[in-house]
């Protein structure tokens, strides 16, 4: 099948600092990958960062890694990352293309 | 059951972390983040290596029940106070469990981990160590578990709340990729299945919505009142949720967990599955 889910989507989410598995081909994959930064510029392990389709609707949800990290396996197109945590929520427009998508994503209250 | 009974908010939990007689309990599949810090004076249950029957594929049954909850120090008197991340998916889960094993009381805090993390309340890393005690667990209650046979039976007859996502619903997708060995043999959902993902029931801080706005969603959905109801999904976790709004939130009878899911259904020789957004025909 074609892996266009997101990771987040059925059962706990994997590691989100680990590499991406070798398994992934990025020729193929959609992945957007960033860090969470609070008003300081520091990364916000533990925050809450929500992948929204392009009709606002829910997708899928990880949790930051220590170091800020999130990921997800997503599909080209429109999204809207959302990220929530106890230094306050962010908001940010992707326009995804196959590949590897880094953004930044900051949060204030 | 209502939300008086059924929920706790994190600040009433907050504010009875020393009340006698309750018993603070995280769920997850993967336990890491208990270990990295927890609501104080919590114990931990592990949906896999705790919950599942470590050989047959079940759940663990009533003795196996009664020995956990012995060893772990929970008496049939204590309230249970469940939480989880993943917007409570494995709580809702380990709450039905609870409730068929016949605990008398037992609650979730609303939006688990994620709500409690948010509002920045404390954790602790320490782990409390409690007396076993003798728990005894009643036989099951199969009110509230739905097996194969009787789910193809329902088609067409009762409700079916298919709360996956609309990919995995319409048979694009068998299961999230990372988890190969939990997938079925065949995509699509159950026929005559009203699609109502999980997600629909939260608001984005993990807390259940309003009744109101519950009543409203499944409404429009298509849920039919007057019939019995059986949620699914993939393994059972994200319908405990569902099943877990239905029948403790809005009070619905007859509202039945299919445990067993998509994973199981979707490898069965000759039932049907329709394919595509729309319900589909008996």
């Amino acid at each position: 099948m074609t892996a266009s889910s997101n990771i987040a989507d059925g059962c706990a989410a994997p590691d989100q600092s680990a590499p991406i598995p070798a398994s992934v081909d990025l020729e193929k994959e959609t992945v957007i990958t960033g860090i969470v930064t609070n008003a300081d510029g520091e990364a916000v392990g533990g925050a809450y960062v929500r992948l929204l389709d392009g009709t606002g609707e829910f997708t899928a949800e990880v949790v930051t890694s220590p170091e800020g990290v999130f990921r997800f396996f997503a599909a080209p197109g429109s999204w809207t990352l959302r990220a929530l945590s106890r230094h306050g929520n962010g908001d940010l427009t992707v326009d995804a293309t196959r590949g590897v998508n880094e953004v930044g994503l900051s949060v204030a209250a | 059951m209502s939300r008086d009974t059924a929920l706790v908010s994190a600040d009433w939990a907050e504010k009875n972390l020393d009340t006698p007689g309750l018993v603070f309990v995280e769920v997850d599949e993967d336990t890491t983040a208990y270990d990295g810090g927890h609501i104080p004076g919590a114990i931990k249950l592990d949906w896999k290596k705790d919950l599942q029957d470590p050989v047959r594929r079940d759940f663990v049954n009533q003795e196996q029940f009664s020995a956990l909850l012995s060893e772990r120090g929970i008496s049939n008197d204590d309230t249970v106070i469940l939480y989880g991340g993943n917007n409570n998916w494995f709580a809702a889960y380990a709450y039905w469990y609870f409730k068929l094993y016949g605990h008398r009381d037992v609650k979730l805090i609303d939006g688990g981990r994620k709500k409690w993390e948010l509002d920045a309340r404390p954790y602790s890393k320490d782990v409390p160590q409690r007396a076993a005690t003798e728990y005894q667990a009643s036989a099951p209650d199969l009110s509230i578990r739905a097996f194969r046979d009787e789910v193809v039976q329902a088609i067409g007859v009762k409700n079916l709340v298919d709360v996956r996502s609309p990919d995995e619903f319409a048979g694009r997708l068998l299961a999230p990729a990372h988890l190969p060995q939990e997938q079925s043999q065949r995509g699509g959902h159950i026929p005559t299945a009203i699609s109502v993902p999980w997600s629909k029931a939260a608001n984005e801080d993990g807390t259940f919505k309003s009744d109101e706005e519950l009543a409203k969603i499944y409404g429009e959905a298509g849920l039919d009142g007057s019939r019995d109801t059986i949620a699914y999904c993939r393994i059972g976790e994200r319908s405990s949720h569902t099943w877990f709004v239905l029948k403790e939130l809005l009070g619905q009878e007859n509202v039945k967990n299919y445990d067993g899911s998509w994973t199981e259904y979707g490898s069965l020789i000759g039932v049907p599955i329709a394919l595509g957004d729309e319900p589909g025909k008996a």
